[in-house]
């Protein structure tokens, strides 16, 4: 009797100290039965900058399967309507049954809404199988891809430096969906649910008392026009190049394309991994966003701020006058230029030989050494405050700065010394000198605004309707620190390219409307870049664009400035008029085939090897490297 | 008829029956909450597990009026009969019994089958009553000894030969009854030495071990030895040379006699392996299902561990486990004192008997039903090796709730008829 109640008393110390003071086993318990479901909030849509849907998401399927609950399955039905053959069938059962007889897993991934409907009907007779909703991106109009980006699944290394983020969540990979991440994710909530042993679902745990919703994510309202957009690539469809258009008064972007571009919605669908393999391996390189990454010699339209700067620096007046010396530098045949005005309606080589020359071997009145170095060191300063040679905070990502040399550039390369005979090509915009397409268009934004731009951006503001919320860097006036009266001397230089006998930008007239732009021939590995910056109307100008067409045969007056002409008038004026011209254009296709094959030219005297570290991601930056300046310019 | 039935009824040791209904009760209860996965249907269901305890609890109660109203003197004068039947019953199922869970246990009949090591415990029980209450018995005879062993081990290996290694150590729980028959204490004392030498063994490298007895041994034997000559060296000798042959002899059974999974259980157990998936994982689970009850426990049909079925064998064996974790260490701290109760009970209610008969049942059955109970509950809160036997009377089965039922009222009805001349 003794032993029975021992034996009690020490069963009810075990239990008392398991139960009541070891509390590991509450915790292991919960460990067991408690499953954390995460509860993914919707992502947040995109609109253009009048309320046009540009991105939505859409719902499409995921079939389901518990293989050991399939069941007197009619396969040949159950194929036919799931639309995949048997040995499809026999492969993804075996890939399911490997990984659990219990748990639930993709029998097949993202079925759209269309096709889910002939099978929604049915699916109860096919005991197992169930489908779950998900989104996924969708663009109605499937235009400005390398705007908007992609979503993709998180990876390892960003998982560990933000534990937000778990294994096979979505993140924003490129464009707006990537530096618009953390508005558009919303915030994920949880659910908390009960499982049995065999991982299968039992309903919430005490009646959601601990489930946390998930928070939709934020709105975007881009500043892209959807119309000029759509106008623009097709533009641009059977070319390579890229346009972008700003609100000159906002700094707002209005249209952005790389071309050749592709349709966003490749990169959303099912077929994501091989479209995206397809869109890699093209030797244009359609994922490569030329407006922000490509890196060109700007060329003549350089020769704006050449002249800007200069005239501030105060080593020419606004009468200045040069002979065209073609022995200094190559030149097309035109009247000799005789004040800054004419200088760039005519682009005269040699007259900004002459400038940069002032620029940069000037006297020094505080030294009276004459001295390279001095020179060189405002002018990149001066060039740096208009936007060139920074990176520009705009609400991309992977935007490239470009290059403006400065004088420890060029000690690095001449260590044995170095003066203006050395870098003369930079006068012309060749040389060490390179822009991005988006840099030009800040540009062309800066001298419309005589003297100050906003940081170019893609998005007015997130968050709902009536909160709409935007970064206030975007809101910030940059000026120049050039005086006001230099300014109208560039936007009258810049009208009369257009407008005047003699101009080289004549193509880009739009009838009533006083375009001023700048024609530029940007020499490279290939055939010349045609280059155009613009606004228009010169009095308060609405727009301001840049248009790049690669490797065009063709100068900046052939290509580039017709096409900145129907931009601006498909803008300002909401239509095109000259439907011939429209045509003509949209038609052409300029461009030299790729691969490109380098046109051998003699290397004169006085060429840089351009720096070749920026190089290797972009043909465009290569163009950059080894060709002579001092050839012909428009 | 009507007035012996009458005075039955006053006699019986109503307590005694009101423990039995709240066992029963609580077994049900807890079946169902095992069983139960959040969709009701009848509690009659018979495609259920506790649908059919329902059916075996009825028949159950149907089994102990008919023992209540037979004539005690029934069961001592057909004991050996009911033993031999049970013999041959188990010899029966070793030959075309059917095999569940290792062991060759089961005699089908039909859709159902019975178990007959379940009943021949109760067999055994009254054999040995039978034969140790015969005139003339005297326990310190030898051959009395090997009569009331051999009664004993004779349905204990034929269980053992089922592979049923669960139910034939129930059967060590007759030393209880041998021991108060007049069982030299020293047997005991011998047997709880060995059990300690065993779990040494197995803890400790062998041969150390026979050195450390040999020291204690010598050293004991040194300080007797001043105080009091009398004790002989040779027996000192004798004893470390028999401790030392069980240390190695359990080292030699222990890795060659013993079977793989069994090894396991008790390497689990003493802590030499960590397997929470394997051996390890019923037990790991069960403390975590006990563990996780709290002082109050989650309430009934609240168990998460229970619900959802992770621990396994819970409506049977580890039907503990749904008790620790719906209704807490309180519903434990009751169920053990019901037990401890039931079988303290028992012997008092044995020692009252007139009859050596039904004195030496009554031993025999509060030494079974507390082996069950100390051998099942120490396993589910892990300070026994995993051995499958049954919780009395809740744990899910017939064979084994009839079985229990008839042991326990056979007893009732000979404690009611106590007063009647033998």
């Amino acid at each position: 009797m003794a032993i029975f109640i021992a034996i009690g008393v020490v069963y009810a110390i075990r239990l008392l100290y398991i139960q009541v003071i070891d509390d590991t086993y509450a915790e292991l318990a919960d460990r067991n039965a408690l499953r954390y479901v995460t509860q993914y909030p919707s992502r947040g849509l995109i609109y253009d900058r009048n309320g046009k849907l540009l991105v939505y998401n859409e719902v499409v399927y995921d079939l389901m399967v518990i293989p050991r609950q399939v069941k007197d399955l009619d396969t040949d039905r159950f194929c036919s309507l799931v639309k995949i053959t048997k040995e499809d069938f026999v492969k993804k059962m075996e890939k399911a049954k490997k990984y659990s007889m219990y748990a639930p897993s993709f029998f097949e991934k993202q079925i759209s809404k269309e096709d889910f409907a002939s099978l929604q009907e049915k699916i109860y007779m096919f005991q197992g199988f169930y489908a779950q909703k998900r989104t996924i991106r969708s663009y109605p109009d499937s235009i400005a891809a390398t705007v908007l980006g992609y979503i993709g699944e998180v990876s390892e290394a960003r998982i560990e430096k933000e534990p937000y983020y778990k294994r096979g969540d979505y993140i924003g990979m490129s464009g707006l969906e990537r530096s618009y991440e953390k508005e558009l994710r919303g915030v994920k909530g949880s659910k908390v649910t009960l499982v049995d042993v065999h991982n299968r679902e039992k309903g919430s745990f005490q009646d959601g008392q601990y489930d946390v919703p998930a928070i939709a994510g934020k709105n975007l309202y881009s500043t892209i026009d959807i119309e000029l957009q759509k106008y623009a690539e097709k533009l641009m469809r059977n070319k390579r190049g890229s346009i972008v258009a700003i609100e000159p008064s906002t700094g707002e972007v209005l249209c952005f394309v790389s071309a050749p571009s592709y349709d966003p919605n490749l990169l959303a669908g099912r077929e994501r991994g091989n479209n995206y393999k397809k869109l890699a391996d093209d030797i244009a390189k359609p994922l490569f966003n030329r407006a922000l990454m490509a890196e060109y010699p700007p060329g003549s339209i350089f020769k704006v701020a050449q002249a800007l700067v200069a005239l501030d620096m105060g080593v020419i007046s606004s009468g200045a006058g040069f002979p065209c010396d073609k022995g200094l530098v190559g030149c097309h045949n035109h009247p000799a230029a005789g004040s800054v005005r004419d200088g760039i309606k005519m682009s005269c080589n040699p007259y900004f030989y002459r400038v940069f020359q002032k620029e940069v071997q000037q006297v020094n009145p505080k030294t009276g050494k004459i001295d390279s170095k001095y020179g060189l060191g405002i002018w990149t300063a001066a060039m740096k405050r208009m936007g060139f040679g920074v990176p520009m905070d705009i609400d991309l990502p992977s935007v490239r700065k470009g290059h403006i040399p400065d004088t420890n550039f060029y000690n690095h390369w001449y260590p044995s010394g170095w003066n203006f005979h050395t870098i003369y090509s930079n006068s012309i915009g060749q040389g060490e000198v390179l822009v991005v397409p988006i840099q030009m268009a800040n540009f062309a934004a800066l001298v419309a605004n005589r003297g100050w731009y906003i940081t170019p951006h893609l998005v007015k503001g997130y968050g709902d309707d009536k909160h709409r919320k935007i970064y206030t860097k975007y809101l910030q006036k940059h000026y120049s620190l050039i005086a006001s009266s230099w300014w109208n001397i560039a936007v009258e230089g810049m009208w009369a390219v257009v407008h005047e006998g003699g101009g080289t930008g004549h193509r880009a007239d739009v009838p009533g409307l006083e375009v001023c732009g700048k024609t530029g021939t940007a020499e490279n590995i290939g055939a010349d870049h045609s280059v155009f910056i613009s606004f228009a109307p010169k009095i308060n100008p609405k727009i301001a664009v840049s248009v790049y067409v690669e490797n065009a045969r063709g100068g900046g007056g052939t290509w580039a400035a017709p096409i900145a002409g129907l931009i601006i008038e498909k803008y300002v004026k909401g239509k095109v008029e000259r439907t011939d011209v429209e045509k003509m254009y949209m038609e052409a296709a300029p461009c030299q085939s790729l691969p490109l094959v380098r046109v051998s030219k003699p290397i004169k005297k006085g060429t840089v090897a351009a720096q070749t570290s920026e190089s290797s991601s972009s043909q465009q930056s290569q163009s950059s490297s080894s060709q002579a300046a001092g050839t012909t310019s428009e | 008829m009507d007035r012996r039935s009458k005075s039955i009824l006053a006699n019986v040791e109503w307590k005694v029956v009101i423990a039995f209904l709240f066992l029963v009760f609580v077994g049900w209860l807890n079946i169902y909450a095992a069983v139960y996965d959040g969709e009701h249907s009848s509690i009659l269901d018979m495609s259920c597990r506790y649908g059919k305890q329902m059916i075996w609890i009825v028949a159950a109660f149907v089994i102990a009026l008919f023992v209540l109203i037979i004539d005690p003197k029934f069961f001592s004068q057909t004991s050996y009969l009911i033993y031999v039947v049970c013999l041959i019953m188990l010899m029966i199922v070793l030959v075309m019994g059917s095999v569940t869970k290792g062991a060759k246990s089961w005699l089908g009949i039909g859709e159902f089958g019975i178990q007959p090591s379940e009943f021949a415990k109760m067999a055994t029980a009254l054999a040995l009553a039978k034969v140790l209450s015969a005139i003339n018995v005297d326990m310190s005879q030898w051959k009395t000894k090997l009569i009331a062993i051999g009664v004993v081990v004779l349905p204990m290996g034929l269980v053992l030969l089922q592979n049923d290694t669960g139910s034939a150590l129930v059967f060590c729980s007759f030393v209880f009854v041998l021991f108060r028959e007049g069982l030299s204490s020293l047997v005991l004392i011998f047997g709880a030495v060995a059990i300690l030498l065993f779990v040494l063994a197995l803890l400790i490298n062998p041969y150390i071990l026979v050195g450390a007895i040999a020291v204690i041994g010598l050293i004991a034997y040194f300080i007797l030895h001043r105080r009091n000559s009398s004790a002989k060296f040779i027996y000192f000798l004798a004893g470390i040379a028999i401790c030392s042959v069980i240390v190695l002899g359990v080292d030699f059974a222990y890795n060659e006699v013993l079977e793989s999974h069994q090894r396991e259980r008790i390497e689990v157990l003493l802590g030499k392996k960590q397997d929470f998936k394997g051996a390890g994982y019923n037990v790991n689970q069960s403390k975590i299902a006990i563990g996780s009850g709290g002082f109050l426990g989650k309430g009934f049909l609240q168990g998460t561990q229970t619900k959802f079925n992770f621990v396994p064998e819970q409506d049977t064996d580890f039907i503990f486990c749904t008790v620790g974790e719906e209704w807490g260490f309180l519903g434990s701290i009751i169920l053990i004192f019901v037990y401890v109760w039931l079988c303290v009970k028992l012997i008092k209610m044995a020692e009252r008997q007139r009859s050596n008969f039904a004195r030496i049942y009554g031993y025999s059955i509060a030494g079974i039903i507390f082996f069950h109970f100390f051998v099942n509950m120490g396993m589910t809160i892990g300070l026994l090796p995993v051995i499958g036997i049954p919780l009395p009377f809740l744990s899910y089965g017939g064979s084994s709730l009839w079985a229990f039922t008839c042991m326990l009222f056979i007893f009732i009805r000979q404690d009611a008829a106590r007063g009647e001349l033998v």
